[in-house]
């Protein structure tokens, strides 16, 4: 039943892809040529020459035990930020479904945070958990907890991924809310009907049916995790304590723009295109199969 | 097996008032219709009783025990819905045993039961099939198989057969009936179609606007209905309604007088009960309608047979009835009981 149009000659057809080719080729092609080829040298300090030393670069950053750290703090990170952003917007999406009254003013609130700024969202967290003048940290004070993320890898870990998670709530609970809308009452109440009490029409017909709504926004929780958070980790811990916060893009950037390390940071670059291009091949290629319909 | 009681039930949504206290006995293995036009009430009252609506006021029981404040899945009712509402990520078989198997029923016997069912309704060769790979009428087979695996109290069918086309959808209502038979689970049918509610129904109730108009069996409906909505609604054509000034003879009291299409003839100009201009006719074949517009502007249908001569458009004609026939209404559009020896013949 598929129905294509063709065209007959190739010169409209390239006309109209003109313009996505030409964005794709002047933003992504022409730096990813430049990540890679500035990965195969050395530049001297003052930027005057380089020097090509093959895949010395990649040698060097998969020995370096920091790197491999590195590898290990964006495994958990994205991990949790998936699981912390994706898990919150679910419940939230299950609740603000089941809710009659006011239900526009709930979602409305519920979208904001989406709005706000990465960075700027890391400034507001850093605000609250400041060690010295925080409220929140305050308020952990008269509990008798002593909060200090600069010092201690985990709450910063903790930090960070609140942060990045709390904005991205919002755009998965509109995609997971448009998801639950979209399965017909009827196949609920038929459940319903059928003797299923909440959780098991949830975990049986619900979850099932959002399958290919939670596929999408893990790929897009990801790459988010892996690319968007750096103004988020930047404002709040800057990578530290050590180097516990400092995913791989954060490290690319601290090598290269701070550390100087032209050559290693294209080189990081290089690696973490990979990286990701393996990660959405996977994804695609494993999870999908056992995506419904 | 179970009777099914409705007393004076009511519901409301916000401050407006759907349905304004129906009542209704089925007894056990019957088979009850409700029919009538969209909005008049019929499915928000199946879902009342399915318990996906709540109820607000009245009561409804299930073999004497009151249901009113009970879970859709604590009644043991089943239900066909409309769009079928099979689990699309299940295949058939999943699809018919998912409640059997939420029950933790053993498997021998669902795998059984499911047998059972799919071999009733021919759905054997489709059970590893997923619902999207069946056509529309092996979907409602489905949706029948997961209804009579549970071996309910109550059948409810929300408009089952409004999505298959016509052919298909006669041969399932012959299915729909005969299987009713066989398993003897009393039942409750909604439709807007009054043919499906004249060959299911054992009983059928008319609603309109909200209350039940006439309960009763279906030949009976047809022959005394109770108001003028009803008398218009079951029977097709549709039953003609002229008021008495328009007729040769004044009728007492009565505000409306009707007269089924079936019960009329055509005669001569000049003679008969009242004339008319024909408009156009519609020759079926068996039978031939035709359309009169008579000088008050009303339309009128006589109904005849198809073998008699076809008067063309523009034609005058007089029509003619038994006026025994003649369906007498008062000002409030209900039926005045008129010749009584009729309605004692018609028990």
């Amino acid at each position: 039943m598929e129905k294509r149009v063709t065209f007959k000659g190739w010169l409209l057809p390239v006309l109209l892809l003109l313009p996505q080719i030409v964005v794709t080729a002047v933003f992504f092609f022409y730096p990813a040529g430049q990540a890679v080829w500035q990965s195969l040298f050395i530049p001297d300090p003052f930027g005057l020459k380089s020097q090509f030393v093959g895949l010395g670069n990649f040698q060097y950053l998969l020995n370096d035990p920091y790197y491999r750290a590195s590898f290990v703090t964006t495994a958990v990170f994205s991990g949790l930020v998936t699981v912390v952003s994706m898990g919150m917007a679910l419940y939230l999406a299950l609740l603000a479904d089941r809710l009659i009254k006011g239900s526009g003013t709930y979602r409305t609130l519920l979208i904001w945070p989406y709005a706000v700024a990465p960075a700027v969202a890391g400034v507001l967290w850093l605000f609250m958990f400041n060690t010295r003048v925080g409220v929140v940290s305050w308020y952990l004070g008269l509990l008798g907890y002593d909060w200090n993320h600069v010092l201690n890898d985990a709450e910063a870990m903790g930090l960070v991924v609140a942060a990045s998670s709390w904005g991205r709530v919002s755009y998965n609970f509109l995609f997971f809310l448009a998801g639950l809308q979209a399965i017909p009452r009827s196949v609920i109440e038929a459940a319903a009907i059928d003797g299923a009490h909440f959780w098991t029409r949830f975990r049986t017909i619900v979850f099932p049916l959002l399958s290919p709504t939670t596929f999408f926004l893990l790929v897009v929780n990801i790459v988010y995790a892996f690319f968007e958070t750096f103004g988020v980790i930047h404002t709040i811990t800057s990578g530290g304590p050590q180097q516990a916060t400092t995913i791989l893009v954060y490290k690319v950037y601290k090598d290269g723009f701070v550390g100087q390390d032209l050559g290693g940071s294209a080189a990081q670059s290089v690696i973490l295109l990979v990286v990701v291009g393996i990660l959405t091949v996977i994804q695609f290629k494993f999870i999908e199969r056992r995506v419904h319909y | 097996m179970a009777t099914l009681k409705l007393r004076n039930v009511k519901k409301r949504f916000g401050s407006t008032d759907v349905i304004h206290g129906v009542d209704l006995d089925v007894a056990d293995g019957e088979f009850i219709v409700i029919v009538g036009p969209s909005g008049c009430g019929k499915s928000t009252l199946l879902r009342m009783v399915a318990g996906l609506e709540t109820v607000s006021g009245g009561e409804i029981s299930i073999d004497g025990k009151p249901v009113n404040d009970l879970e859709p899945m604590d009644r043991d009712i089943a239900m066909v819905f409309q769009n079928y509402a099979l689990y699309p990520h299940m295949s058939v078989y999943d699809n018919i045993s998912y409640g059997l198997k939420i029950a933790k029923t053993p498997k021998e016997e669902i795998a059984a039961r499911v047998a059972t069912a799919a071999k009733m309704l021919q759905l054997e060769p489709y059970l590893q099939r997923k619902p999207r790979e069946l056509s529309g009428g092996q979907r409602q087979r489905v949706a029948m198989g997961r209804a009579i695996v549970r071996k309910p109290a109550v059948f409810l069918f929300d408009e089952p057969l409004s999505n298959l086309d016509a052919k298909l959808r006669v041969q399932m209502r012959l299915e729909i009936k005969a299987l009713q038979k066989e398993l003897g689970i009393t039942s409750l049918y909604v439709t807007h179609d009054q043919v499906e509610a004249m060959t299911l129904a054992d009983r059928m109730v008319v609603m309109h606007g909200g209350v039940a108009d006439q309960i009763g069996a279906p030949l009976d409906v047809y022959a005394n209905p109770a108001t003028s909505f009803v008398a218009g609604f079951i029977g097709s054509p549709a039953t003609n309604f002229l008021p008495p000034a328009a007729l040769n003879a004044p009728r007492d009291g009565a505000s409306t007088v009707g007269v089924r299409p079936e019960h009329t003839r055509l005669v001569h100009s000049g003679e008969g009960q009242t004339q008319g201009i024909v408009t156009f006719s519609e020759a079926l074949g068996a039978e031939t309608l035709v359309h009169l517009s008579l000088p008050s502007g009303a339309a009128f249908t006589v109904r005849q047979d198809g073998a008699l001569p076809c008067p063309h458009s523009g034609e005058h004609c007089g029509v003619d009835w038994d006026q025994s026939r003649e369906i007498l209404f008062d000002a409030d559009e209900r039926r005045i009981r008129q010749g009584r020896a009729r309605a004692a013949a018609c028990p």
